[in-house]
């Protein structure tokens, strides 16, 4: 895990994902279960009105969700919420970025709230979120 | 249009059970490099793993959506929320599963006509009854069918 020192205010580095592939979103679709034929059936996609196939919102979501996760640890994850904006195509780089706004107490461990950003690179904002996490295992050298 | 009376609605509960492997595919797939996922024998989910309840719902909770008289065309996906009370869920876990129609309220949209926003909520506890985790998912049906964007052109 990175050292990150967390204050209010605090710029987590961000980080890149991609090149995304088809074969990405493929991966997670095996993974999550989610078959729907619009994220990798060309002729299908074409036929729903789309010049390609495209990704499926919930993998964007977990990379985000990757981003904090491998910064902050997976045993430390309270809260996490996402709000889908722009889709996400093959060839997408996806920069995430996340700043800490809160820091406090509850349940009797330290927490920290973080705003969350992905981006396309050369676009728009893919997804934007917000998530929860205890540091009580952060900075222990385990 | 989404039928408001479903709210309170609940799919039938079942059952699934935390499989260090699937955590470990999940995580791949996620292009996490986690020692926590990776390594350890009993990992914990990563935060959006719940949405893999795809593999254990029994059909008729995927028809809760279909009996929302929801048109499927013009449906998006809003939002998506996880909450663990403490850490998430670890490898071997069973967990008992329930959904509920929890909130259908409209919006008006920019550019689709009226949106109606249907959110679900899945509880899910351990064998004690303790509720463990929640997903909460924001489904949008829009006005009319969105116009078809176009991806990047290439560099």
């Amino acid at each position: 895990m990175a050292t990150v020192n967390l204050e209010v205010g605090t710029d987590l580095p961000s980080r890149t994902f991609g090149p995304l592939t088809r074969t990405d979103f493929v991966r997670y679709q095996g993974a999550s279960g989610d078959f729907n034929p619009i994220h990798h059936d060309e002729e299908f996609a074409r036929s729903a009105g789309f010049e390609t196939v495209f990704s499926v919102g919930m993998l964007q979501a977990g990379l985000l969700a990757t981003y904090c996760t491998d910064l902050l640890g997976p045993e430390g994850v309270r809260r996490f919420r996402v709000q889908f904006r722009e889709q996400v195509w093959p060839g997408d780089v996806l920069v995430a970025a996340g700043r800490v706004t809160s820091v406090y107490e509850a349940d009797e461990e330290p927490r920290i709230d973080v705003d969350l950003t992905m981006t396309r690179e050369g676009g728009g904002v893919a997804i934007i979120g917000f998530a929860t996490f205890s540091t009580d295992e952060l900075g222990e050298d385990d | 249009m989404a039928n408001k009376d479903a709210v309170g609605r609940q799919g039938p509960e079942f059952e699934l059970t935390v499989e260090r492997g699937k955590i470990r595919e999940f995580a791949k797939a996620t292009q996490s490099g986690a020692p926590g996922y990776l390594d350890v024998e009993d990992p914990v989910i990563p935060p959006t793993f719940l949405t893999s309840v795809n593999f254990w719902q029994p059909p008729e909770e995927a028809a809760l959506f279909g009996n929302l008289d929801i048109d499927l065309r013009r449906l998006l996906h809003g939002e998506q929320e996880y909450i663990f009370r403490g850490a998430p869920p670890r490898a071997g876990d069973k967990l008992h599963a329930r959904t509920v129609v929890e909130e259908i309220y409209d919006k008006e949209g920019k550019r689709g006509g009226t949106m109606t926003f249907v959110v679900t909520r899945t509880d899910f506890t351990n064998d004690d009854g303790d509720l463990v985790a929640q997903a909460r998912a924001t489904a949008i049906e829009t006005g009319r069918a969105p116009s078809a964007p176009t991806p990047p052109q290439g560099d």
